[in-house]
């Protein structure tokens, strides 16, 4: 498998949203407008690419029985190292993005990247996979977020294109819901037409 | 290399020394940006005092304990060389629709609410988080003194227009404003320490 292809699967074809319905919890909690999706697929991104390279350099010498706790403190370490240097260092992006990084240790997008592909590969590809599936996750969070924003409050980014309150429900649980649904009927579909 | 077999002895050696570098790696970022977070910390509070109470050259910090409510609330009495600015208080509820919002209100010596500032909340964003960019809440209360203006939300009884669909958020701002407004007059009472804090 070359590299372009580690890259791109994690756009449409093993999106860990759309195709694998992996990292429900934070899909469907931030989603409530667009700029919320691209901060924790961001986050989330970096976490992964960081987690990715170190398991895949320390695979070999991680017995079998305990890699999913092994995995599990070299995540939960990244995250809190990531949330102590941004409070400390970038203290705007803590304030914006702050509130979705302790959710990325619970996220099984990373976990599952890194018992699927990283305990499996080398660093280099690893690292592909990492950004690959980050940015996977991150176009899918925006897309979601953007179309409950828009549907929601008239909004797009923040920016207001009709002056009123919009369909509440759709910032709500319930629109997280419905919109994931059909944006993957939508996905599916493409898919279909894509093989067929 | 081989896989390491999944003996017993492996299995704890393995997982002490990756909790091991993974607590000493954490410990070390945390002494490092230990400083940094504390300085932002204050700048964030100085930056609030600021704009609810513009222009201060002197701060007097005292806290005091709200007849309601676990916390005790931070009050920061301001001067403009000798004369009395007014206080700038940092307030907090626990009746937000996720919980706890911490706010900061400024108010004159005669109890005139000059500012608002909602400094930390979990708001449902794009209703709830209203209360903070908005303004509609806000706009509301400043240039009112809360003796005669009644500040809870109108279902309540009270003098303010809530947000549309968020009415639990409103009313917590109104929760923390009347929090930080029934204090001043406990804090009169109180001895304030007049040394100089900033």
């Amino acid at each position: 498998m070359n590299q372009w292809t580690n890259f791109t699967k994690g756009f449409i074809r093993e999106n860990p949203v759309f195709a694998m319905l992996l990292g429900m919890c934070p899909t469907l909690a931030v989603t409530s407008s667009a700029i919320n999706g691209l901060g924790m697929g961001l986050a989330t991104t970096f976490v992964l690419t960081m987690s990715n390279i170190v398991i895949s350099l320390i695979k070999s010498v991680i017995p079998d029985k305990v890699r999913i706790p092994t995995f599990i403190v070299v995540i939960a370490s990244f995250v809190t190292i990531v949330d102590l240097v941004m409070a400390g260092f970038a203290p705007g992006l803590h304030s914006a993005l702050g509130v979705f990084i302790p959710l990325i240790v619970v996220n099984c997008v990373v976990l599952g990247r890194a018992e699927a592909f990283a305990s499996k590969n080398n660093m280099v590809s690893s690292i592909f996979d990492g950004l690959g599936m980050g940015l996977g996750f991150a176009f899918a969070l925006t897309l979601l977020g953007s179309v409950r924003e828009i549907l929601g409050n008239y909004s797009v980014f923040g920016i207001k294109f009709i002056q009123s309150d919009g369909v509440l429900m759709m910032i709500l649980p319930p629109g997280a819901f419905i919109t994931l649904g059909f944006l993957i009927a939508l996905i599916n579909h493409l898919n279909m037409k894509a093989k067929s | 290399m081989a896989k390491k077999e999944s003996t017993f002895t492996n299995m704890v050696l393995t997982l002490f020394v990756v909790t091991a570098l993974s607590s000493l790696a954490a410990a070390a970022v945390y002494n490092i940006t230990k400083e940094p977070i504390a300085e932002v910390q204050r700048l964030k509070q100085q930056k609030a005092i600021e704009q609810v109470m513009p222009g201060f050259t002197q701060l007097a910090r005292t806290s005091v304990m709200p007849e309601t409510g676990p916390d005790s609330l931070i009050f920061f009495k301001g001067y403009r060389d000798t004369t009395e600015l007014g206080f700038a208080v940092t307030t907090y509820t626990y009746i937000g629709y996720s919980g706890y919002v911490k706010m900061m209100v400024g108010f004159t010596p005669q109890g005139i609410i000059t500012n608002v500032k909602v400094i930390d909340q979990k708001e449902t964003p794009g209703l709830g988080t209203k209360m903070v960019d908005s303004m509609q809440l806000i706009h509301q209360v400043v240039g009112k003194n809360p003796a005669e203006f009644k500040i809870s939300v109108k279902k309540d009884g009270g003098q303010v227009d809530a947000i549309t669909a968020a009415t639990i958020s409103s009313r917590a701002f109104c929760d923390a404003v009347n929090r930080a407004y029934k204090s001043i007059d406990k804090i009169e009472k109180q001895a304030i320490n007049t040394g100089r804090v900033e």
